[in-house]
């Protein structure tokens, strides 16, 4: 057996706050797995440090680094293994990106059924963090039919809904802490085009976005509001909704009807590899808010556009959180159960005074939970919003935000987390005690370690 | 585990009676701090201390070091860093000494350079090696804006920390872009029992002041910081002063 590559690198989130150093570990063959969180798990310096895999590095905290300890990344695990057109569903090695998944299945008729909002995630990252996006039915792993974990403990293991369900459950937004995904089977969705047809529509307020999204007489698929978070006082949470579903063949016009399902790549550029921490501010992001306002029509319209253009706008711009300079930025993201819609409004308020210099915040929704220990969605509205690093008295102004989220049952979303309270976790996610159950058992030795569960004390 | 807002978890204070690093620990028992861990010369002496910070919902122990003995530092360290991660380490240890004394005592001198410069020299290298093993964590180090222009008043103290500043920065900057944050911190003239009977220099400032500069520096991973904050301006003007002017300024 091939020993995988090894490097010493220093990691950080997608928010780039966070910075430590690991050992970086790139195996080829599912194979070389165990023998790294064998290795890291009996190191013999006094202290055990542990692994973690990482795929794509989007998350925006501290979930996909283990400082001083071992990083196993999946980047030369990922092939698209089988495609199953009869039952509609794919196997994939856990580094297989969206991007990737997509250029492979929409030109053949099939669309994975939740996908985030940056093609840049991995297949593994998607399990781990129990992903979602526009689609407000369900969550990435209830689309997960298998999947083959590998445990410190009990070594390798199939998981599924049905067979090992616990585990199955603890490893579906289990942040990577129950073992290492090394193949998953998805569930798809068929599509006839590469195209979404989209609606877009102004609101006033929150309230009138609100409103809009919990009226399903359009039938939509996707859904979700961009919110302008300096907007203050009666323009408070104005935004633009996007609603769409997969168009059909008489959606497109009669060029693109003849190839329904050409996929083609879409267009990227760089953000500057260098930008001053003083361009972001609140007058350039406010003027920023003002011109993505002003650029979506006064009526409500209907376009024809394409999955990156509907699913991954901020796609296009590669390496854009380097507009928050050197100190990086949170993404703060909530979701509260419905009836609680005095949270999200509050919370907008709260920004809107403290004058954070946030880009757009995304509203979103979702109809469901799953039975994921940890994982993030349930019924209810998910707002989500980027503040940069250094905003002055942050970490008080979002614990503020934690308390009245937890006083509604909502809670924070751990793949975009980089500083919530050891305790408001605990209290926000009620299966931890579960969870940490079937963690023991399948590592007992704490082999399985991050930044994140260090800072948790998970 | 520091997170993204630069909120730490643990910190270990080397010279755990200094006032500026208990006002720090007190600003982080604000926060995230969830231990505490005080070295100090004299363990019997910071009981006091110790259970105010307890006081804030903070654990802490209490261990013996001392900065002048420099061979047991390689243990000291090694005991800090066996069970828990520690985010940052508060290296607060120093002795004003006596000028008056030490301008002609060579031994009284070096007792000063010791403790001040050796001895944070001895403990700051595998306190360093420590934290890139851990892969991540904070070293914060109290210089001094002596260390920028000396002083006739306490020179012997001033390179002291000079040495130790210069020797801050180059650790610094060996750990640049690593897990490892390493930062001076020079400030002006604080009012502390280790300034009692002195006259107090322009911009004096109190420990509340220099522990804020601390915490916000941690937050930005600042390389040096200045408290009070202007003199991160003064300095630079002080030193192009010319010579004969500053011996006539009888700083």
């Amino acid at each position: 057996m091939s020993t995988p590559l090894v490097r010493h690198e220093t990691l950080q989130g997608w928010g780039r706050t966070s910075p430590s150093e690991s050992t970086v570990y790139e195996p080829d063959s599912e194979f070389q797995v165990p023998a790294i969180l064998e290795a890291w798990e009996s190191d013999g310096g006094a202290q055990r440090r542990g692994s973690i895999a990482r795929g794509l590095g989007r998350s925006y905290g501290d979930a996909a680094q283990n400082a001083g300890g071992a990083v196993v990344s999946s980047a030369a695990l990922s092939r698209i293994l089988e495609l199953d057109r009869a039952a509609a569903t794919v196997r994939v090695e856990p580094g297989v990106s969206i991007e990737a998944l997509l250029k492979f299945l929409v030109p053949r008729g099939f669309f994975p059924t939740v996908i985030p909002g940056t093609g840049i995630v991995s297949v593994g990252g998607g399990i781990g963090a129990d992903i979602h996006g526009k689609f407000r039915h369900g969550s990435f792993c209830d689309f997960v039919d298998s999947a083959t974990l590998v445990t410190p403990a009990l070594g390798p293991m199939r998981i599924s809904a049905e067979t090992n369900a616990d585990v199955f459950w603890a490893t579906a937004g289990g942040m990577g802490l129950t073992g290492v995904v090394t193949e998953a089977t998805l569930r798809l969705h068929r599509i006839a085009t590469s195209q979404m047809r989209v609606d877009t529509t102004r609101c006033r307020d929150i309230d009138d976005c609100m409103t809009a999204m919990m009226d399903d007489s359009r039938g939509e698929r996707y859904s979700v509001a961009w919110i302008d978070c300096l907007a203050n006082g009666a323009n408070l949470g104005r935004s633009i909704l996007e609603t769409a579903v997969h168009a059909t063949v008489g959606d497109l016009p009669a060029e693109r009807a003849r190839d329904p399902l050409a996929y083609g790549a879409g267009l990227s550029v760089s953000a500057p590899p260098w930008m001053p921490n003083g361009l972001l501010n609140s007058w350039t992001v406010k003027a920023f808010n003002e011109l993505w306002f002003r650029k979506s029509p006064k009526r409500p319209h209907r376009t024809t556009v394409s999955i990156p253009t509907f699913f991954h706008p901020l796609d296009m711009v590669k390496g854009w959180p380097s507009i928050y300079g050197r100190h990086g930025f949170v993404q703060y993201q909530f979701v509260v159960p419905y009836g609680h819609e005095h949270v999200v409004r509050i919370i907008l308020e709260r920004l809107s005074a403290a004058k954070c210099a946030s880009f757009l915040a995304v509203l979103k929704r979702f109809e469901t939970s799953n039975a994921g220990l940890l994982s993030f969605p349930m019924p209810g509205w998910t707002l989500a919003l980027d503040v940069p690093a250094m905003h002055p008295g942050l970490n008080k102004i979002l614990d503020a935000f934690d308390d009245l989220v937890l006083e509604a049952d909502g809670r924070v979303y751990l793949a975009k987390d980089a500083r919530v309270a050891p305790q408001r976790f605990a209290a926000m996610y009620p299966h931890l005690e579960r969870w940490r159950e079937v963690r023991a058992r399948l590592d007992p030795n704490c082999a399985l370690q991050s930044d994140l569960s260090r800072r948790l004390g998970l | 585990m520091r997170d993204a807002l630069g909120d730490v978890q643990s910190v270990l204070v080397l010279g755990g009676r200094s006032e500026i690093a208990l006002a720090t620990v007190h600003l982080l028992a604000g926060q995230r701090l969830q231990r505490a861990v005080l070295a100090v010369r004299n363990p019997k002496a910071a009981s006091e201390e110790a259970d105010r910070i307890r006081a804030a919902g903070v654990s802490v122990d209490v261990v013996k070091f001392d900065a002048a003995d420099t061979e047991s530092h390689a243990a000291f360290v090694a005991a800090m860093f066996t069970d828990r991660d520690i985010d940052l380490v508060l290296v607060a240890f120093g002795i004003v000494g006596d000028q008056a004394q030490a301008d002609h005592d060579a031994q009284h001198a070096l007792e000063i350079v010791h403790t001040n410069f050796q001895g944070a020299v001895s403990v700051l290298i595998p306190i360093a090696d420590a934290m890139s093993r851990q892969g991540h964590g904070t070293i914060a180090v109290l210089s001094s804006v002596a260390a920028v222009r000396p002083r006739r008043a306490n020179f012997v103290y001033s390179s002291s920390k000079a040495g130790l500043d210069a020797f801050t920065n180059g650790l610094a900057d060996m750990y640049a872009g690593t897990g490892v944050h390493v930062m001076a911190v020079r400030p002006g003239f604080v009012a502390t029992r280790m300034t009692t009977g002195m006259k107090p220099a322009p911009f004096a400032t109190t420990t509340d002041v220099v522990a804020r500069a601390i915490v916000d520096g941690i937050r930005a991973r600042s390389t040096v910081v200045y408290a009070p904050a202007i003199l991160r301006f003064v300095m630079p003007a002080l030193q192009i002063v010319p010579r004969f002017v500053w011996r006539k300024m009888r700083a």
